[in-house]
């Protein structure tokens, strides 16, 4: 989509304002009954719109983003706009800077739309923890969209963007992806700069491109990567255009399926997708392998130790002093102490929701006196050994296949009480976070639900920096 | 195992945060559920193992140790983002 938008544009069938006016008109047509967008950034989007097209007048050469139409996840920082993460505490905060991926975006003169709903500071996985509005599923409104990062995915579902940024600590932009029926990009930990990304666990975030097609996330992919000297934890890039890497052949590629992953509590509909596309992967020349990830058990109480840990960490800057809310309501708290004090309690307790409250407090007592070592220590050394699972079936294959989530998008206020699926839920996605591989979500098949299609994601997990590889065996599948 | 509400409180006041009765009660429940998954992990064998640092290797990432002043743009954009302001500093309630 997106080349074919850059040609109309440099043959002037089409100027930059145009576009983003006609995406700025589909937004006020479509969002009502979606509620993606919490900003709308029309100020900017044009300024940007009217540099391109000055450019295109002028006969310069532009880059392949100029005059795209982007969306923003609300927890990353476009200066001189709002940025909310979808919570009461920054209701009014207006971001003084950019965050690296949005200057970035700015210098490939990409267009910025607005800002997207989310989970209150990323966590969830339905967006229905957002304090502000509920984000539908555009493909059914009765559903969800998934979570954190529903917003995106439900803007560029709906054509309400052409593309858009998310952050990934758990499968926060694979599984929207996966519900709405678009690709969905994890990069390698470090290969986007997260500086800028108001952080949930620093350790397991990371920035990602939502698009319509494969090619499409590697285009916005290859523009936001590299190591940034504000973000000590970026590796370095090797400055590719991964887009150009996407042959469509892959002929001889090994794909490992773990048979972990596809016990008898999977979903049959939901398997019968999965080896339908493992089967059409077979076709087009791959290999697929049974591999082993002993460790793939721990997943889940690694995550739910070291996660909530870092989040009670990172939530600390929210103190009611230097930005956002700040609440005394005068009344001595019952543990006492100055007026200092009375402004934290009051100003958490009042700007938190409840899942955030709750991972706080689960993180800070496994990072309490006498249980670092117990929880937090020991949760890192079993993260050691997933690591290593991984290295070991790396040399055996060159990806490894599972669905997204063990589910479609459900209905709003659906809880999933059912254990054994919430355990595989989180298992497909959170492992590539703990790891720190790339991970993609992409469109593999459709379940028919409340007699509506509703769109089934495939994941590929590739070896770490190996986002070529990962990315060309998807767009493979897509385009053939 | 449940932990008892005195147990919660205290957390609640490392975590600065101040919970309502309710809150308290249904943090306790919670709350056990991690050690739940602890007990998972106690299973593994991880006497010789390394935690995880950085997850691909990276280490110790330095930058020259000079101030590099921002723009009064932005400047002025941080404080107003701040809920009170006194001579160009953030204003603090009295600690005691």
């Amino acid at each position: 989509m997106i080349r074919e938008l850059h040609k109309k544009l440099i043959e002037k069938k089409i100027t930059a304002v145009e576009l983003a006016e006609k995406y700025f008109s589909e937004i006020e047509k479509r969002d009502k009954g979606i509620s993606a967008y919490l900003t709308l950034t029309k100020k900017i989007a044009l300024e940007q719109a009217k540099k391109v097209d000055a450019k295109i007048k002028k006969g310069e050469e532009i880059d392949l983003l100029a005059g795209i139409p982007i969306a923003i996840k609300d927890n990353f920082c476009v200066k001189g706009e709002r940025a909310t993460a979808a919570s009461k505490i920054l209701e009014n905060y207006i971001a003084p800077y950019d965050a690296t991926v949005v200057s970035k975006l700015k210098k490939n003169d990409a267009v910025i739309l607005g800002k997207t709903n989310l989970d209150e500071f990323a966590m969830g996985a339905s967006t229905e923890n957002s304090a502000f509005q509920k984000t539908k599923n555009p493909i059914d409104e009765k559903r969800v969209p998934g979570g954190s990062s529903g917003g995106s995915a439900a803007a560029v579902a709906s054509g309400m963007a052409v593309g858009a940024l998310g952050s990934d600590t758990g499968g926060s932009i694979r599984q929207p992806a996966s519900f709405c029926g678009v690709v969905g990009l994890k990069p390698t930990y470090g290969r986007v700069s997260r500086y800028g990304i108001m952080a949930m666990a620093s350790s397991f975030d990371q920035v990602g491109p939502f698009a319509r097609t494969v090619e499409d996330a590697a285009i916005i992919f290859s523009r936001i990567a590299g190591r940034d000297k504000k973000d000590a934890t970026s590796a370095k890039s090797g400055g590719k255009f991964y887009e150009d890497y996407l042959t469509g052949d892959i002929e001889g590629l090994t794909i490992g399926v773990p048979d972990e992953y596809f016990s008898d509590d999977l979903d049959e509909e939901i398997k019968e997708v999965a080896w339908a596309a493992l089967g059409k992967f077979k076709k087009l020349g791959a290999k697929v392998k049974k591999i082993k990830i002993p460790h793939s058990e721990f997943a889940l109480p690694i995550y739910y130790i070291l996660v909530p840990s870092e989040v009670s960490s990172n939530m600390a800057r929210f103190d009611g002093i230097r930005y956002g809310l700040s609440v005394d309501d005068k009344k001595n708290s019952k543990i006492g102490g100055g007026k200092l004090l009375e402004t934290y309690l009051d100003t958490r307790e009042k700007g938190f929701g409840d899942e955030v409250k709750r991972r706080i407090m689960l993180g800070t007592y496994a990072l309490s006196a006498g249980y670092y070592d117990a929880y937090y220590k020991k949760a890192q050394k079993v993260r050691n050994l997933l690591k290593q699972d991984f290295e070991k079936a790396f040399k055996e294959v060159d990806l490894i296949f599972s669905p997204t989530a063990p589910e479609v998008a459900f209905k709003f206020d659906e809880k999933t009480n059912d254990p054994l699926k919430m355990y595989l839920s989180d298992m497909y996605t959170v492992t590539a976070n703990l790891v720190g591989v790339p991970a993609i979500s992409f469109p593999i098949g459709n379940i028919m639900k409340s007699k509506k299609e509703l769109p089934v994601g495939g994941q590929l997990m590739g070896k770490w920096f190996d986002e070529e590889t990962l990315l060309n065996a998807a767009h493979s599948f897509e385009v053939n | 195992m449940k932990l008892d509400k005195q147990e919660i409180e205290h957390i609640a006041s490392l975590a600065r945060i101040g919970l309502s009765k309710k809150e308290i009660e249904n943090n306790q429940g919670d709350l056990s559920s991690i050690l739940d998954y602890f007990e998972k992990l106690k299973k593994v064998k991880t006497d010789k193992v390394e935690e995880i640092r950085h997850i691909t290797g990276v280490t110790n990432v330095y930058r020259d140790d000079k101030v590099v002043k921002c723009e009064e743009s932005e400047r002025q954009q941080i404080l107003k983002n701040a809920p009170e302001i006194s001579d160009n500093q953030f204003k603090v309630k009295s600690v005691l």
